[in-house]
């Protein structure tokens, strides 16, 4: 009877669906972040992977703030054993068994145990969460950026995560009970099927209730996790939760370099090359090959002038605001917020991307210059690298501000007036005070 | 005070003579200008001096490594500026270079090598705990021995490239007592010159960068807050001035201690 198979038949559309809808995401993702500019981050594979491997899966930066840090381990740790289930889940959704791994004995009833107990820890850490978010006044999550979505978006994150525990553990117990009592279907002659420490706690709601009632429960709460489990795959896309897939990428590709090291524009060096070269001619014509790498323009005032991985990184910022934290001038009072610069740039590649999913031209007239983020916002930066430091995924809002900066100098001559004048006694008396070269060695003589 | 009886030679004399230094001190804008850092850059050379190290300084050829105006964005200037300097360094086939500006020492090191210039660069603190290990220089407590010293990290020396220690390890061997600020080494905060501030009028906010970190410093009670940058020097001593600490705390570069202490 077709009527027996309804439910596997349901759930493999559930799935199908869902799968779908997450590869369009993830074919705007990348299509949003090709959008920038060519940059090489695929040398040294075997220093990015022990790096992704150090600080994306062992989340080595997260400690620095040790309560938000160890609360993070809690829920990322549950956060991937417990989907060790959801593999069970979905089998059992296909084939329309129950409790597949059952079989494995002894080491079933380990992995539900474990599974439970982290489900608790979980709970337990996300009510925290929401607590240190909504009710302590930790400054960093009080910024004016995080106003509107961004705090409305972690908090949803929150709340379904406790739902989904919740769910998780409803499930159990009702399993558990169901075993007890000997229903069809749920009962093993092997005894119980799995160990649950903490659903066990919740049997005493269920005293009262029939067997037909309880498997309603175990179903409603079955299907509820699992759709719930789907429909979270697909708000990733929408949420500063990418970072659960996009930090490892993220710390992959990130800069291996002293932070110091600032990126030499090659166009430039070029022509300065061709400037102090006492056997060229002015007059020469450029050479054409020399042109096919000149970049349209100096710097960035839109996202296409970043490169892919700045890109790469506004998607899988956490808005965690550790950044920001630690910024000087944040810190006293300026407009500048790492952090902001990094929502910023998502915000208007997704402006982008709007555009570009209803055809193939980019129709707003906006800018990440201006429209997003301010000229004030941009010369507050002392590039102190404290911002790249204390980011846990290697997020280097600093280089985005730099190639800013150049585009404001090199393309708009848009200095600071104090800033002009610096410019100019370095270029007329290599200081940027109005010092003479000849007196460069006077100190030795006073 | 000793009078000054620097001996400073430069790049030029040496190749006269044809001669190569073990080092060339790289003076820098602020060390060659700024009166308050030619004091350290004294100092510097009068320690140089005292334990006979062969070392030259390019003197009238040495041109700013073009930093500020790389961080303003400016890579045009910036680029000019360093293929200058690469030009001159390497016509004196300079191997080794020792700068007391953690700026100069991150620009030279990391953003010249790609533009044709190649070298061992070393900031001043460095070289002298070289010095020390190689038993050419001994440092002894002095007049800082017992004191409370706390150091700053120079943003460009500590998390741009990694040195934290030896500032710290020179500060230890004057048997000082070293106090932390709250934020300190990789999490270091920074004194507000960097990116070019240092040329430019903040941006609208609550305080001053500088005074921010010299009420991190003041927290600590220091007598000293040690330095190992001349803008950050610059910085802090006005932070010091604005609150009024002026006659309790000091603010000495690394190298001005070690030569203070030994009355130098
Ligand atoms: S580099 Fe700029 S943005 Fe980053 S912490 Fe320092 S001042 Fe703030
Ligand atoms: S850039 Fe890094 S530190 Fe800053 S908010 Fe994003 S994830 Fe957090």
């Amino acid at each position: 009877m077709i009527l027996d198979y309804l439910p596997q038949i349901l759930f493999l559309i559930v799935l199908i669906a869902a799968i779908l809808f997450f590869a369009k995401n993830v074919s705007s993702l990348k299509r949003n972040i090709n959008l920038g500019r060519d940059v090489n981050r695929t040398d040294q594979k075997n220093k990015r992977f022990k790096k992704m491997m150090r600080v994306a899966l062992g989340q080595s930066k997260m400690v620095t703030r040790p309560i938000a840090g160890i609360l993070h381990i809690i829920v990322y740790i549950g956060f991937v054993i417990i989907n060790i289930e959801v593999l069970e889940i979905i089998i059992d959704g296909v084939l329309g068994t129950h409790r597949i791994f059952g079989f494995l004995g002894p080491v079933y009833d380990v992995l539900i145990g474990t599974f439970e107990i982290l489900a608790l820890l979980v709970l337990l850490s996300v009510i925290i969460f929401w607590i240190r978010r909504n009710m302590m006044n930790i400054k960093r999550f009080l910024a004016q950026e995080l106003k509107g979505w961004p705090k409305n978006d972690a908090n949803y994150i929150l709340y379904f995560e406790v739902v989904l525990m919740v769910l998780f553990l409803t499930m159990n117990a009702a399993d558990l009970q169901l075993q007890l009592m000997g229903a069809q279907h749920y009962a093993s002659e092997a005894g119980i099927v799995g160990s649950f420490p903490v659903s066990q706690y919740m049997l005493p709601l269920f005293d009262e209730m029939t067997i037909d009632t309880l498997i309603i429960v175990e179903r409603t709460a079955w299907w509820l996790h699992i759709v719930g489990i789907l429909i979270f795959l697909n708000y990733l896309y929408y949420s500063k939760h990418l970072h659960i897939l996009l930090a490892f990428p993220n710390v992959y590709f990130s800069n291996l370099d002293p932070m110091g090291k600032f990126k030499n524009l090659d166009a430039v060096t070029k022509e300065v090359k061709l400037m102090m070269d006492p056997n060229a001619d002015p007059f020469a014509e450029p050479e054409t090959d020399g042109d096919e790498d000149m970049p349209e323009k100096f710097g960035a005032s839109d996202v296409q002038d970043l490169n892919w991985f700045q890109l790469l990184s506004a998607y899988s910022c956490t808005e965690c605001g550790r950044c920001t934290a630690e910024c000087p001038a944040n810190q006293t009072g300026k407009k500048l917020s790492p952090r902001k610069i990094m929502m910023d740039t998502r915000d208007r590649m997704e402006e982008i991307g709007k555009d570009l999913n209803k055809g193939k031209e980019i129709t707003s007239d906006n800018q990440l210059l201006d429209n997003y983020i301010s000229r004030e916002e941009l010369w507050a930066c002392t590039t102190c690298n404290a911002c790249v430091d204390a980011c846990p995924i290697g997020i280097d809002p600093l280089s985005i501000i730099m190639d800013m900066r150049q585009y404001l100098v090199m393309e708009q001559s848009a200095a600071p007036v104090e800033l002009n004048n610096a410019m100019t006694n370095i270029e007329n008396n290599a200081a940027p005070w109005p010092y003479n070269q000849q007196d460069r060695l006077n100190w030795a003589k006073e | 005070m000793m009078s000054d009886n620097l001996k400073v030679p430069t790049m030029a004399s040496y190749l006269a003579e044809g001669k190569q230094p073990e080092v060339l001190f790289w003076v820098g804008c602020a060390g060659s200008f700024d009166d308050r850092a030619k004091k350290i850059t004294k100092a510097f050379v009068k320690i140089l001096n005292n334990i006979n190290v062969d070392f030259a300084v390019l003197g009238t050829e040495e041109g700013c490594t073009g930093d500020p105006a790389k961080r303003a964005g400016n890579e045009f200037l910036f680029q000019m500026q360093a293929m200058t300097n690469i030009e001159v360094l390497n016509a004196y086939e300079v191997k080794k270079i020792v700068t007391a500006c953690p700026h100069c020492f991150n620009t030279i090191k990391n953003e010249y090598p790609a533009l044709g210039g190649s070298y061992e660069v070393i900031h001043h603190t460095q070289f002298l705990k070289q010095l020390l290990n190689e038993g050419r220089l001994k440092v002894e407590g002095g007049k800082f021995k017992g004191k409370r010293i706390t150091y700053h990290d120079p943003c460009y020396l500590g998390r741009a490239n990694g040195e934290y220690e030896a500032p710290r390890d020179l500060l230890r061997k004057l048997e000082v007592e070293l106090v932390e600020m709250k934020s300190c080494k990789s999490k270091g905060l920074c004194c507000g010159a960097g990116g070019a501030q240092m040329f430019k009028d903040a941006e609208k906010g609550d305080k001053e960068v500088n005074i921010h970190r010299t009420e991190q410093a003041v927290e600590v009670k220091p007598e000293v807050i040690a330095a190992g940058c001349p803008f950050c020097n610059t910085m802090m001593t006005d932070g010091v001035k604005n609150k009024e600490k002026q006659d309790e705390i000091e603010v000495l570069d690394v190298v001005e201690m070690i030569a203070n202490a030994d009355d130098l």
